[in-house]
């Protein structure tokens, strides 16, 4: 498999802050690359530095094994990003938004492949429509019409769930996975929601103020033997004392309020019968990890827990 | 670059404020043009009465189509500026501001290109807008007022001058007047250009392009020795109204004006060459900090 992406030792400084810090990384062909990291963790940063929006400080970036800097245009017109929110020339249609872009892509436009690509995005019956009356879903999926347009080898999307609603999302996460299993394009996507990349991706980075704290194939770095799991329920104070004389009392973990285990994902169903087996009434039980635990879990092996975001 | 060229024309074409430019225009010639029609004559009692009690005039033959476009031109291109600015500073400033700037460059496009483009696309604009003040200020002042011989007033150091020229020999210098403030305009669209390189939002450049623009314009009228003689040559605004010269038209001994002559064209060519090195000493600087820019929009 063909290394599409190859960034070494990329760093870049802003007004002294150091937002990419060293960073490495290889994304291979049809990789889901998923770039995780809280905000201002430094992924938007080096996105922008992958599309020659920002320069980089120093390091070097290679893309279809050509040095961007020297091959901008030829790599740029086999890529296509959406950048953060999607936006777009608001006083034109989604057509001509569409057609704009297509022609600066450097391909040759014709009526048929603009409505066919406004198709595939269901916005065909809306292409005469301004943008400006469009909704954030919708001009997010005119955003991925004109990413794909030119048909891309490399596609490059920073948090394209944002501000999409649920229905949004799955359809987003959809295409994502099919980008890649079925037309074998190459994606990088960032998300600051791990839950996310768990769904989408089969590698990923994470990095954390600039510099990379872990990077593999998403299934090795997501244990779910370690799982925090969280249960509520009608009398926590009974469901305590009787969980710690039983051999659940293992995985019990120190909260207040609440009762936490950390224990493999796949023992919950055994947990929730022997709740229900001795009469405890369940209001909640799940996993429950936050970002930042995963980053602490990643930072100080001791507190390893599967990510799971809301 | 081409077909950028096209879409970036396109674009322009689109937008309901590139139009604010010509209705702003349209409104203050034809508000000019019937001021001069209902009440011209008292404009020239005003404009000679220091000279009225040794020359005698048929006013309302002097009221004709080129002298409406003379003093039209005379006010207006002062304020046209503005309307450049209106575009021009929202070239860059506007597409960071929509959001669309970073994905423009993630096209296959050089900054170098998109600068030269937008300007280009700018330098078109700023044409047809001194097309349509050519078609209103003069076509139409020609048609309502008629043609005739053109008198000029003019004020030459301490004494007042009224120059006369026939009515064969005015279209060329008014083509050559047209041409030569596409020239200085072009200037503060290359300014208003620079400033929206640097800024995230269109305001903030036309606010500052007319602020310079007045600035300069105050400084070039500040008639102090130290200031005519070592700030005054290096300012745009000393030659914004060198289209007057394409008027200034000599005369023999006698006082008869001659016919094709101008009374100082090598002013008028240093004067464009001036701003013509403007425009690329702006441009220069547009491309160069555009291409340095880290695009965080």
């Amino acid at each position: 498999m063909s290394v599409i992406v190859s960034v070494q030792q990329l760093f870049k400084e802003f007004d002294g802050v150091k937002a990419v810090n060293d960073l490495s990384f290889t994304v291979n062909e049809g990789d889901v690359y998923g770039f995780l990291g809280q905000n201002g963790a430094g992924k938007s940063t080096t996105i922008r530095m992958l599309l020659t929006l920002v320069k980089p400080g120093s390091g070097s970036i290679k893309i279809f094994d050509k040095e961007l800097a020297a091959n901008r245009s030829e790599i740029l017109r086999q890529t296509g990003a959406i950048i953060e929110r999607p936006d777009m020339y608001k006083y034109l249609s989604a057509y001509d938004n569409l057609s704009v872009f297509a022609r600066l892509s450097g391909i040759k436009v014709s009526r048929k492949l603009l409505m066919d690509q406004l198709e595939k995005v269901d916005l065909a019956q809306r292409y005469n429509s301004k943008v400006k009356t469009f909704s954030q879903g919708m001009k997010q999926r005119l955003g991925i019409a004109i990413a794909l347009v030119h048909d891309p080898k490399l596609i490059i999307l920073d948090e394209p769930t944002n501000g999409l609603d649920p229905q949004g999302i799955a359809d987003m996460r959809k295409l994502i996975i099919n980008l890649s299993k079925e037309q074998g394009k190459t994606v990088i996507v960032s998300s600051h929601l791990l839950s996310e990349i768990e769904v989408m991706a089969n590698r990923m980075i994470v990095i954390d103020k600039g510099k990379k704290i872990a990077e593999g194939a998403v299934s090795e770095m997501l244990d779910p033997s370690s799982t925090i799991v969280q249960l509520e329920t009608t009398n926590n104070e009974k469901a305590l004392n009787l969980l710690h004389q039983s051999q659940w009392n293992a995985f019990v973990e120190p909260s207040a309020g609440l009762i936490k285990f950390r224990m493999n994902k796949n023992e919950i169903p055994s947990l929730a019968a022997w709740l229900i087996q001795n009469d405890i009434g369940i209001i909640a039980l799940q996993p429950k990890h936050s970002l930042e635990e995963y980053f602490l879990s990643l930072t100080n092996p001791e507190n390893h827990v599967e990510p799971v975001s809301n | 670059m081409w077909n950028l060229f096209q879409i970036e024309l396109y674009k322009i074409s689109r937008r309901p404020r590139t139009y604010i430019s010509f209705a702003a225009i349209t409104a203050i010639i034809v508000i000019f043009q019937f001021a001069f029609k209902a009440d011209g004559e008292s404009y020239m009692n005003l404009l000679l009465q220091n000279v009225q009690d040794n020359f005698t005039l048929d006013k309302g033959k002097a009221i004709n189509g080129y002298f409406m476009c003379y003093i039209i031109l005379n006010t207006l291109l002062i304020q046209v500026p503005i309307l450049i600015a209106l575009i021009a500073g929202d070239a860059i400033s506007g597409e960071a501001n929509m959001g669309t700037l970073r994905l423009l460059l993630t096209k296959p496009i050089s900054r170098t290109q998109i600068i030269l483009v937008k300007f280009a696309a700018s330098f078109v604009y700023t044409i047809a807008l001194l097309i349509w003040m050519a078609v209103m200020a003069l076509f139409v002042s020609l048609a309502i007022f008629g043609v005739d011989d053109m008198l000029i007033f003019r004020v030459k150091g301490e004494e007042s001058q009224i120059l006369q020229i026939t009515q064969d020999d005015i279209m060329w210098r008014y083509f050559a007047a047209f041409a030569y403030a596409a020239v200085a305009l072009t200037v503060i669209a290359a300014l208003a250009m620079v400033l929206s390189v640097f800024a995230e939002n269109s305001i903030g450049p036309i606010i500052a392009t007319v602020c310079i623009v007045i600035v300069c314009t105050v400084v070039s009228n500040i008639n102090v020795p130290i200031i005519d003689d070592n700030v005054k040559p290096w300012l745009f605004t000393s030659y914004l109204v060198g289209w007057k010269g394409f008027f200034y038209i000599n005369s023999t001994e006698d006082g008869v004006p001659i016919k094709g002559s101008l009374e100082n064209w090598p002013a008028i060519r240093n004067s464009l060459l001036i701003l013509v090195a403007h425009i690329f000493i702006l441009l220069g600087i547009a491309i160069t900090a555009f291409r340095k820019k880290d695009i965080l929009s």
